[in-house]
């Protein structure tokens, strides 16, 4: 027992190790050391969601009540991020590091966690850098319930990363998950929940799109934020349990491509 | 370089061999790749066994599977049967400039292997850096670097971390001369008594460094006790 415990410990240690080295390294190939680097991780989507909210702002596009709409673009679109670009950076990310699968402890799912380690940082950051900026010049309340956003962020975070190993380890197995990965992820955009609040569709539709994982995330973020301004519906037990699927299915999948794999 | 003491020394090492239990073993391997028209066999039940402080060398024709079996023994793949244990720890297969990310520099490719096995990267990069000879070139990305360039870092950066065993996959046929003394020093006489698996299509290097050697063939792997023995099977039904 305590043997096990002892390897397990030395394993812990190795793969925390790797991933820091793999954080590091992707951190320097994407951003290099050139004019503000590693600050473009959180800037770049920081200037997206700007852009957006500024833009719905002036359009005053509430969809269907008298929502604050700052917070409400702010939310949709920094949880957008968060799940739509993390498949990108897991498709096809293998080939560039087969250089460096030549040393034995860097595993596939070590490169798989580097990236989404990078990708969560990079959005949260966003996130909370604009939520700060907001809130500081009066333009968005402070959140309602601090712990709630947390959670909920945790949950969209969870079931972005689940779904990028799913499609990533995909892509290793067929060139067609990449082609279909990006019209898909447009044409999931309007209905993720970042441009409406469920309450405010028809019955109808309520019922079809609850079946997104991601539009429960945003709703529990958005009663978290302003939640005393309207009625939000959300169910994040679904949630878990369609994001641990895709888990499990990216996991089963990973075994495949990690046997698969020749290092260069 | 005095080949003679290299060889005693070699000769005890390969008697402790005998009592260290730090040992890589295959046993019963097979390794099958796919290809177009079924699967290819690149070699059936291949049984090996190298202990602590030994050298052996791998010959074989072009295409005999040579690398696949040094990939092996790294663990970069796996064999479609049988297993690979190893009681020591093991290096990655050194070849001429393997193992970096061509869009970092020098120095983060050494940070990179320092922080995957642990090591303090400063003190690394001054040794790299004084073993190299590639002075401000350590700070361009590797891949502006020419051949010579990127073998005489793959070298110094594999001498980095203290293996018990090293793969050498004809890596010492690099740079001029001078520098090839000076890998041969590094390698072979401060780390004389680490284990080492060596391929080479040179007889002599063979000869000089390695007590044993084994021969791919045919899909089998033909042991011998003396690299002579190696050579003398080699010619007669390869070469």
């Amino acid at each position: 027992m305590k043997q096990a415990t002892k390897e397990l410990m030395t394993s812990l240690t190795i793969q925390r190790r790797v991933i820091y080295a793999l954080f590091m390294r992707e951190v320097m190939t994407r951003f290099g050391r050139h004019n503000i680097g590693f600050l473009w991780l959180f800037v770049e989507p920081m200037i997206f969601t700007l852009g957006i909210t500024a833009l719905w702002t002036a359009m005053k596009s509430i969809h269907g009540s008298n929502l604050p709409i700052t917070p409400f673009a702010l939310t949709g679109y920094s949880s957008v991020l968060l799940w739509r670009n993390m498949p990108v950076r897991t498709i096809g990310a293998i080939p560039p590091n087969l250089s460096l699968m030549f040393h034995r402890n860097v595993r596939v799912m070590d490169i798989y966690i580097a990236r989404l380690l990078l990708e969560v940082a990079g959005a949260t950051m966003s996130f909370i850098l604009l939520s700060i900026l907001f809130i500081s010049i009066g333009m968005v309340d402070p959140p309602e319930d601090i712990l709630k956003v947390a959670w909920g962020w945790f949950m969209l975070a969870y079931c972005g990363m689940s779904m990028a190993l799913m499609i990533g380890t995909l892509s290793e197995q067929s060139e067609l998950v990449d082609k279909i990965w990006h019209p898909l992820a447009y044409l999931i955009f309007p209905i993720s929940g970042a441009g409406f609040i469920v309450e405010a569709l028809p019955v109808e539709a309520q019922k079809y799109v609850l079946y997104i994982p991601m539009v429960h995330g945003v709703e529990y973020l958005r009663e978290g934020y302003f939640g005393s301004r309207f009625h939000a519906i959300h169910d994040l037990s679904y949630m878990a349990l369609v994001s641990t699927g895709m888990l499990l299915f990216g996991l089963v999948q990973m075994r495949v491509v990690a046997r698969e794999v020749v290092p260069e | 370089m005095n080949v003679a003491v290299l060889n005693s020394t070699a000769a005890t090492a390969a008697a402790n061999a005998q009592v260290d239990p730090r040992r890589i073993v295959m046993r019963n391997v097979s390794k099958e790749y796919p290809t177009q028209h079924g699967n290819a066999t690149i070699f059936e039940d291949v049984n090996l066994e190298i202990g602590y402080g030994e050298r052996v060398g791998i010959l074989g024709r072009n295409g005999a599977g040579k690398s696949t079996m040094i990939r092996l023994i790294s663990g970069n793949e796996l064999p479609t049967r049988g297993s690979v244990t190893r009681s020591m720890t093991v290096s990655w297969p050194l070849a001429l400039g393997g193992g970096f990310q061509g869009s970092l520099t020098g120095i983060d490719n050494i940070r990179f292997i320092s922080r995957i096995y642990g090591l303090d990267p400063n003190e690394k990069i001054a040794f790299v850096e004084d073993f190299s000879e590639l002075g401000s070139y350590l700070r361009e990305p590797v891949k502006n670097y020419s051949n010579g360039m990127r073998a005489r870092l793959a070298f110094a950066i594999s001498m980095v971390v203290d293996f018990e065993c090293f793969l050498i996959d004809e890596v010492i046929a690099v740079g001029d001369q001078r520098f090839r003394d000076k890998c041969t020093e590094e390698l072979f006489e401060k780390r004389g008594d680490r284990a080492m698996i060596i391929i080479s299509h040179d007889p002599e290097f063979v000869r000089s460094f390695c007590q044993r050697a084994v021969v791919i063939h045919d899909r089998k792997v033909h042991h011998f006790d003396t690299t002579e023995g190696a050579y003398h099977f080699y010619h007669e039904h390869i070469a």
